[in-house]
C-alpha cells in the first residue's frame, strides 16, 4: 500500500545523530513569488466558493431579493426629475452589495478561516502572507461586480433602469467602485479580527443593518432625517450610494442630494480616507492567530 | 545570531511562557539532535503544545534562547519555513476541495517539494486522492494533515499529537512512515499521549510536567527504568508471593529447584515506560 518500507525503528540505545540525506536546495533560497502564488490562490479560493452551492446561491440570492421587494413595496416617481423608487432602489442595491460581499463576507470569512485552523496551516509554510490576500481580493472582485452584473440586467430589464451610453459615466462607476470595494476589503480584513468562535456574525451585520438604513438604500437618502444624513455622511456606504446614484440616474436628480450636486470629489475624498484607514488597521491589527493562542 | 552546532536540530535554554498568571512553560532546556525521533510526553495542560508552537514559530515566548535549525523561530521567514514541517493539531479547513487539490496546491508554496501524487500514496491516500475533505474518517483527515507537513521535504518535522484517532491498523501504518521518515534523515519532534508510540517511535523521550521538563532519555532509560528492580511473582501455598530483585533469573533458578520444576503462577515484571511516566509526573505534582 504505502510507498514506504517498512523499516522497523533502529533500537532505541541507538540514539547517534545520522547523516541527513542531501535535499535538493539551491545554495541560495528562492522566495515564492508572491503574483505566482496569489494567482495560485486567488484560482483556490473562486473554486472554493463556487463548489459551496449555498454560498454562491446566497450570495447573489441576497440584494436580488431584497431588491424585489424594496421595488415591489415602495412604487414613486419623483416627477419633476423623472425618477422612480425602482431606479433608485438597484444603485442602492449595487452599493449595498460590494458592502456585504467585501466587508460582511470576507469578515466573516476569514474570521471563520482564523477559527478552524487555515490561517495556522498557511503561516506554517513559506506562503508569502501578501498572496493570501491577492486571492482574497480575487475572490471579492468576482463576487461583487457579478452580483453588478445581475442587478444591473435585472434593473434594466424590467425596472427602467437606463444603462448609461456616456463613457464618463461608467468612469465613475469604475473609481467608485474601486474605491468603495478597496475600503470594504481592507475594513473587512481587519474586521475579521472581532469574530469569535462559530457565532460572530452579529458584530459586523448589525453595524451593517444600521448603515443600510441611514445611508439611503431601503429609505430614499433625500427622505431621511437630516441628523441621520449627517452621521451617514461619516461612513463610506452614503458616498457608495450616492456615487452608484451619479452613474445611474439622470443629472437632474443631482438637486434631491443634500448639496444639490453629486459632490464627487467629497466622494472620493471619504472613500479614500477609508481605504487608508483601513489599510491601518490591517497592516497594525491583523493576526493570522487567535486570540487566546499569544 | 545563535549558532547550533551542525548536529543539533533544535536548541533550548529557559523557555518561558506564562498565560496571565499560569506559568505554561516554566524554564525548559532541551537539545533535539540532527536525525534523531524525539518524543515529547506529558499530560493535558503541561505544556507540550505551547512549548511546540513556540519552536514552530506559531506562538511567541516569554524568555528564554530558542535556535531552530540555526533560527530563532520567532524572527525566521520564509526560507526557514521552507525547512520545516509542520502537522498541527486538528483542523477542519478546505472542506470544499479534493486531497489532490490541497496537496498539489500546497506544493507551489515550497522551493523544493516531493511529488504531490507520491506523497499522497504514501500517507495511504491514493484512492482518496479525489476525495472531498469532508468525505475523509478522521484518520484519513490527520493523513492529510501529514501530507502537507512532509510536503516540503522538510529537514524538521514537528508532528502534534499525530495519531489520535487513529485505529490501530493504521497507527502501524503512520509509525511506519515515520519511521521511513527518519531513515531518509528527517529530525522529528513528536508530542503524544500514548506512550506505546513513543516507545516504539522515539530514540528519546522528554517528560514534561507541570511546564518544567522532568527527564530526558532513552525510553528504555527513562526515569532509571534499566536500574529498577524486576518483581518476581509466583503462587506458594494458595497465596501470591513476589520478591524484588536484581537478579529475576537466578531468583527463577533457586525457585524452579525449591518446587522441583515448575513454578506456579510465574511472571516477572519490569517497570514499564507508562509507570515510570507516571511515576515522573507524580512526582512533578
Amino acid at each position: 500500500m504505502t510507498a514506504t518500507p517498512a523499516t522497523a525503528p533502529a533500537p532505541a540505545a541507538d540514539s547517534k545523530p545520522r547523516t541527513p540525506r542531501p535535499r535538493q536546495r539551491t545554495a541560495a533560497y528562492a522566495a515564492p513569488s508572491v503574483l505566482r502564488i496569489g494567482r495560485a490562490r486567488a484560482a483556490l479560493e473562486l473554486r472554493q466558493f463556487f463548489r459551496d452551492r449555498r454560498q454562491v446561491f446566497f450570495t447573489f440570492s441576497m440584494p436580488i431579493v431584497m431588491f424585489l421587494l424594496l421595488a415591489s413595496i415602495f412604487r414613486e416617481t419623483y416627477k419633476d426629475v423623472g425618477v422612480t423608487t425602482q431606479q433608485i432602489y438597484v444603485t442602492g442595491m449595487l452599493a449595498t452589495g460590494i458592502l456585504s460581499t467585501c466587508f460582511q463576507g470576507l469578515a466573516l470569512q476569514i474570521g471563520g478561516e482564523r477559527q478552524n485552523g487555515t490561517l495556522k496551516r498557511l503561516r506554517a509554510t513559506p506562503m508569502p502572507p501578501a498572496s493570501y490576500f491577492l486571492g482574497k481580493i480575487a475572490l471579492v472582485v468576482v463576487s461583487s461586480l457579478g452580483q453588478a452584473a445581475v442587478l444591473l440586467g435585472l434593473g434594466a430589464a424590467f425596472f427602467g433602469l437606463d444603462l448609461p451610453t456616456a463613457p464618463g459615466h461608467w468612469v465613475t462607476f469604475v473609481w467608485v467602485y474601486l474605491l468603495g470595494a478597496t475600503a470594504c476589503t481592507l475594513l473587512g480584513i481587519g474586521a475579521s479580527n472581532l469574530i469569535r468562535g462559530e457565532n460572530g456574525g452579529p458584530i459586523v451585520l448589525l453595524p451593517i443593518m444600521v448603515l443600510q438604513f441611514i445611508s439611503g438604500v431601503f429609505v430614499v437618502f433625500a427622505e431621511l432625517p437630516k441628523g441621520m444624513q449627517t452621521v451617514s455622511a461619516l461612513f463610506p456606504l452614503k458616498w457608495m450610494c450616492q456615487g452608484m446614484r451619479s452613474v445611474f440616474l439622470p443629472d437632474a436628480y443631482a438637486t434631491m442630494e443634500p448639496a444639490g450636486t453629486w459632490e464627487h470629489g467629497r466622494i472620493a475624498l471619504v472613500l479614500t480616507a477609508w481605504v487608508i484607514i483601513g489599510f491601518v488597521v490591517c497592516t497594525k491589527w491583523f493576526r493570522w492567530k487567535g486570540r487566546d493562542e499569544g | 545570531m545563535e549558532t547550533t552546532p551542525g548536529n543539533t536540530a533544535v536548541r533550548v535554554r529557559g523557555l518561558r511562557k506564562a498565560y496571565g498568571s499560569h506559568t505554561a512553560v516554566d524554564g525548559v532546556d532541551l537539545d533535539v539532535r540532527t536525525g534523531e525521533i524525539f518524543a515529547l510526553l506529558g499530560p493535558n495542560g503541561a505544556g507540550k503544545t505551547t512549548a511546540t508552537e513556540i519552536l514552530e514559530g506559531q506562538r511567541g515566548r516569554d524568555a528564554g534562547e530558542v535556535a531552530v535549525l540555526g533560527e530563532d523561530p520567532a524572527r525566521a521567514g520564509a526560507a526557514w519555513r521552507a525547512r520545516i514541517g509542520i502537522v498541527l493539531q486538528e483542523s477542519k479547513d478546505f472542506a470544499e476541495l479534493t486531497v489532490a487539490e490541497i496537496v498539489r496546491h500546497f506544493a507551489l508554496y515550497y522551493p523544493a517539494p516531493r511529488d504531490p501524487d507520491e506523497v499522497i500514496d504514501a500517507v495511504g491516500l491514493a484512492d482518496k486522492a479525489g476525495s472531498r475533505t469532508t468525505q475523509l474518517s478522521g484518520g484519513q483527515r490527520r493523513r492529510l494533515d501529514v501530507a502537507l507537513g512532509i510536503l516540503g521535504d522538510p529537514e524538521l518535522l514537528f508532528l502534534d499529537e499525530p495519531t489520535t484517532g487513529f485505529d490501530p491498523e493504521v497507527r502501524r501504518r503512520f509509525w511506519d512512515l515515520i519511521a521511513g521518515l527518519r531513515a531518509d534523515g528527517t529530525t522529528i519532534l513528536l508530542t503524544t499521549h500514548y506512550l506505546d508510540e513513543a516507545e516504539h517511535l522515539a530514540d528519546r523521550v522528554g517528560v514534561l510536567a507541570a511546564g518544567r521538563l522532568v527527564d530526558v532519555d532513552t525510553p528504555a532509560r527513562l526515569g532509571g527504568r534499566h536500574l529498577a528492580p524486576a518483581t518476581v511473582r509466583w503462587t506458594e501455598a494458595g497465596a501470591p508471593q513476589e520478591i524484588a530483585t536484581d537478579a529475576p533469573t537466578a531468583e527463577i533458578a533457586a525457585l524452579s529447584a525449591r518446587f522441583g520444576g515448575e513454578v506456579p503462577g510465574l511472571s516477572v515484571y519490569r517497570p514499564s515506560l507508562e509507570d515510570v511516566y507516571l511515576t515522573l509526573i507524580g512526582e512533578a505534582r
